[in-house]
């Protein structure tokens, strides 16, 4: 039997072989493919041209998230359209109040040992459960959802090996943009970013969906978790139980290349405009002024990223020259946080909450940046213009880093308020 | 793919040209209005590209041209603004197949030594690109076999609408 990576055991599975090898192509079975508002309406066209009379994959979810509600009749209009064809042709439908559609797929449809697709490029979240989940086009996805098939290059995979554990104040996200800065926003092109070891066994999911989330970030098709107890913790938690398996790669697996990352050593990391690689210690950043802090997105937008967030917060209020947005990424997170009270800790300390989704992002609406302004973000990409501003400047951080940020005003690391 | 040599002036556009530098979230309500969105393609990176370029320029990028989302309006608007082909040292994984899936040439060459403006010909079946006004030839790496099928049969859903399904060479 050949040793396969944790890539190369889905995607075989998944094209009924019984191994592959990176560069090799395959046609794989498709379980879930989503589109969203800004690549739905593109993917529906290409279906209706394919002129397939029902979607052969099993589950295809076209989420409304990155306009939610519409901000204008353009987008209003796109969404009906979205709305219509889920219900002509049966495809499941998770509207504006729902929320960004990475953390809906991890919470209900995606599952360990998935093959996951997707018209949006951090559709690689879904790794973080054991699934081998990739962005792709509008037209890709019409195909993956139409045939309930795709083809796929085998990606090589690198192996990320984490010991140690992450210390007080410092959060997945800053492993991650360390990891980033080391590799660069292209050292991981076409390959599978495999996170495992020591590090990663101690981590509980909500960390492992914002490091999968992120693969993109350093090029990668995809990134994938093992699945294992946390996973099933994770799944039981939200009542599927059931869709938990175990997964992991093969020992004797071989590896592109290996990258040894000593969580324990990593320290609260920040992204400078306009490149995600751009990598700085958030205490070296010191003395930057912010004008917005922006909490939440796929990346971190989920409860505990809330939690940490606010237990920076609690009695605190931002910095008058600082807006703070809070963006859950779900309902469900939402939901959890309103419970908690947390929500009352944002609103005390002065922070806007608004409805679960995208939000500001992607510079549609809820926190356009204006002129020259400074954001700090817990977002993924910090490109020029994204935020709907080309003269605005984003850095990323993690929440705890983002919070601390509201309250000083300046970039600040959060182990000096902890 | 066309026989024909594509001719056009190089418009240079440096390394991590990103699908928000191409298509950004601030006009997302003309995604359903490419020929308008067209207009504005790669507006955050040049301004004056989309008023200025003539059918057949090339878009000519450094390294990982296209990174970020995946939409696909990017490489669409692109083609609808008329640009005969992107040419760029290395592209990101989804720009590149968004590409060839709607019938955009995409080709990975040595982009170095290419001028602003400069008069380029691009012939796709011989693999290389000559600079006219230098008198350069740059090779491009051929397309993967996989790829070469889908653009010859016309983008992706021509390609699965023609064979009734994937028939894809293995490498
Ligand atoms: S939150 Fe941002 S990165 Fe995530 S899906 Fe929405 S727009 Fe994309």
């Amino acid at each position: 039997m050949t040793a396969l990576t944790l890539a190369e055991k889905i995607l075989a599975a998944h094209a009924g072989l019984d191994a592959v090898v990176p560069g090799q192509i395959v046609i794989a079975a498709v379980d879930v493919a989503i589109a969203q508002d800004g690549t739905g309406p593109l993917a529906i066209e290409q279906i209706e041209e394919l002129g397939s009379a029902r979607l052969k994959a099993p589950t295809c979810v076209f989420f409304i998230d990155h306009a939610a509600p519409a901000p204008r009749s353009e987008l209003a209009n796109a969404q009906k359209t979205i709305r219509a064809f889920c219900a002509s042709s049966g495809a499941t439908l998770s509207d504006v109040e729902m929320g960004v559609c990475h953390q809906r797929v991890a919470e209900s449809y995606a599952k360990p040992g998935d093959l996951v697709i997707g018209a949006d490029s951090h559709t690689c979240m879904a790794g973080a459960l054991g699934a081998f989940a990739t962005g792709m086009g509008s037209t890709d996805v019409a195909v993956g959802m139409a045939s309930g098939q795709t083809w796929l290059r085998v990606p090589e995979s690198f192996r990320i090996e984490v010991t140690g554990e992450l210390q007080d104040g410092v959060e997945a996200k800053d492993l991650m943009l360390t990891l980033i800065g080391t590799l660069g926003a292209d050292g991981a092109t076409y390959k599978a970013l495999e996170f495992g070891g020591p590090g990663i066994d101690a981590l509980p999911m909500p960390g492992r969906l914002t490091l999968c989330n992120m693969s993109v970030e350093a090029g990668a098709k995809a990134g994938l978790m093992p699945s294992d107890d946390s996973t099933r913790a994770f799944l039981a938690a939200l009542d599927r139980e059931a869709d938990w398996r175990p997964l992991a790669a093969d020992p004797g697996a071989s590896y592109e290349r290996v990258v040894e990352v000593d969580a324990a050593a990593i320290v609260p990391t920040v992204s400078r405009p306009h490149a995600v690689d751009n990598t700085a210690p958030a205490a070296a950043l010191k003395g930057t002024r912010v004008d917005q802090v922006l909490i939440g997105t796929c990346t971190n937008g989920r409860l505990e990223d809330l939690r940490a967030a606010a237990r920076l917060r609690r009695g605190r209020r931002r910095a008058p020259h600082t807006r703070l947005i809070v963006t859950p990424a779900s309902q469900a997170v939402a939901r959890a946080a309103a419970a908690e009270g947390l929500f009352d800790v944002f609103w005390d300390a002065g922070a806007v909450v608004t409805n679960p989704g995208c939000g500001a992002c992607v510079g549609i609406h809820e926190g356009i940046l204006g002129d020259g302004e400074v954001c700090l973000s817990t977002a993924n990409r910090n490109f020029h213009g994204r935020m709907g501003n080309p003269g605005a400047f984003i850095y990323l951080g993690s929440p705890a880093t983002a919070a601390a940020t509201a309250v000083a005003g300046e970039i600040t690391d959060p182990r000096e308020l902890l | 793919m066309t026989d024909e040599a594509l001719r056009g002036r190089a418009w240079l556009f440096g390394d991590d040209i990103s699908t928000d530098h191409i298509a950004p979230g601030r006009l997302f309500h003309l995604r359903t209005d490419l020929p308008q969105l067209a207009r504005h393609v790669l507006e955050d990176a040049r301004p004056e590209f989309a008023g200025e370029m003539r059918p057949g320029d090339f878009v000519v990028g450094g390294r990982n041209f296209g990174l970020g989302s995946s939409r696909e309006h990017a490489p669409r608007i692109i083609k609808l603004a008329g640009a005969g082909a992107v040419l760029a040292q290395s592209f990101a994984r989804i720009f590149f197949r968004n590409a060839i899936n709607v019938g955009l040439p995409v080709l990975q060459c040595d982009t170095s030594g290419i001028g602003e403006q400069d008069e380029l010909e691009v012939d796709l079946a011989g693999g290389e690109v000559r600079d006219l006004t230098t008198g350069a030839v740059i090779p491009f790496v051929p397309l993967p076999p996989v790829m070469v099928t889908i653009l010859a049969d016309g983008g992706l859903v021509a390609h699965v609408k023609m064979h009734g399904g994937f028939d894809l060479p293995e490498g």
